[in-house]
């Protein structure tokens, strides 16, 4: 449990932002929620592959090193970080137009203009 | 937007190319350094990012083509895939430019990872540049909308 | 009672969270890795590359980053459609 405590944080962090997308009524909070809960997940996939006393997986630096830490997780985060990118442009957007068709960006009023 | 101050506009005249260069730098070493094409593209991009907050949209509007910026991303993602289709009588992705790390030479070592580092480069930066000069116009789109009646929400 | 449920459903979640990471191999000792050790192994002798990361994205999983760049480009086709002018005009 304890020895486990970084994947605990991203827990916390994963549970805070599922919180916040459940109880907020702005769009542009959930979106930022949204982006907690990417965030959440990339912490997962680099604390996944975490070897104890490695380093980065880079030969070009100066010092010695026999342990290194996994580069599969982090070369997938990579690619999950440029995704969470494109995706969070395109929400914005959206939200952009709604606030524009809506005059509003509360959700329960957005539900009782019957758009 | 509206420009920010002098201080901020003298700043900006500073370092924005810097940004550039970082991000070239960042992007054409990417095989051996911390780095690569990813990262180098979104330091690339922060130059349009920072041109927006000193002096405004309005002036990065006049100032911007955006077909360069579509052509960065054509470009780049095009080459990614003419270099990844090359390799193609052994498999896809194959690194047939590759020597050994001694050899030096025009070409870097690494062969096709530095080369396709550079393609994907050039198409975030593209990208990204793009993502932000639409979505400003966007905004701007939104304000000088003259106020039309309502819209029907029937479907 | 909407918040009731909610505090339920927060507190289940919660539970499960913590059931996870109770049972995920141990922080910093991840097992058996064959691939990442090939990985680590191979990356400077055979492709001359030091930063194995950028080996892995533009290399050995290349094809990953291939569906990476379209979803770029579908993201920046789908804002340029939303915004083109004009467009909400019957």
């Amino acid at each position: 449990m304890i020895g486990n405590a970084p994947f605990f944080v991203v827990g916390l962090l994963f549970l805070g932002g599922l919180t916040a997308i459940f109880i907020e009524k702005n769009l542009i909070k959930i979106a930022i929620a949204i982006g907690i809960i990417s965030s959440a997940v990339n912490l997962f996939l680099v604390a996944l592959g975490y070897r104890a006393g490695g380093t980065a997986p880079i030969h070009f630096l100066a010092g010695e090193r026999t342990v290194m830490v996994l580069p599969t997780p982090q070369a997938m985060t990579l690619t999950a970080i440029v995704i969470s990118l494109a995706t969070t442009a395109f929400l914005l957007s959206l939200i952009m137009l709604v606030y524009r068709h809506y005059g509003t960006l509360d959700v329960d009023e957005i539900r009782r203009l019957r758009g | 937007m509206n420009p920010l101050s002098v201080v901020v506009r003298t700043g900006c005249d500073l370092f924005a190319w810097f940004m550039v260069v970082f991000g070239v730098n960042v992007l054409v070493h990417g095989y051996m350094t911390p780095g690569g094409g990813f990262q180098g593209g979104a330091i690339i991009a922060t130059f349009t990012a920072f041109l927006l907050v000193a002096y405004g949209g309005r002036k990065l509007l006049g100032w911007a083509n955006e077909k360069i910026f579509d052509l960065f991303e054509e470009v780049g993602l095009l080459a990614f895939f003419f270099l990844a289709f090359m390799g193609f009588p052994v498999t896809f992705f194959y690194n047939y430019l590759v020597k050994p790390l001694a050899a030096g030479g025009v070409v870097p070592p690494a062969g096709t990872t530095a080369l396709m580092s550079i393609a994907v480069g050039l198409e975030v930066s593209g990208a990204l540049s793009m993502v932000i000069l639409t979505m400003y116009r966007g905004i701007r789109m939104f304000e000088t909308a003259p106020m039309e009646e309502e819209i029907g929400h029937d479907r | 009672m909407k918040k009731m449920i909610f505090v339920v459903a927060a507190l289940l979640l919660g539970a499960m969270v913590v059931g996870a990471v109770d049972n995920a191999h141990p922080f910093g000792f991840p097992g058996k890795t064959p691939m990442d050790d090939f990985f680590l192994a191979d990356a400077l002798p055979n492709r001359s590359t030091e930063n194995i990361v950028t080996a892995i994205v533009f290399d050995y999983r290349g094809f990953d980053t291939i569906g990476e760049a379209a979803v770029l480009f579908t993201a920046l086709c789908a804002i340029s459609v939303l915004f083109r002018e004009g467009g909400r005009k019957r």
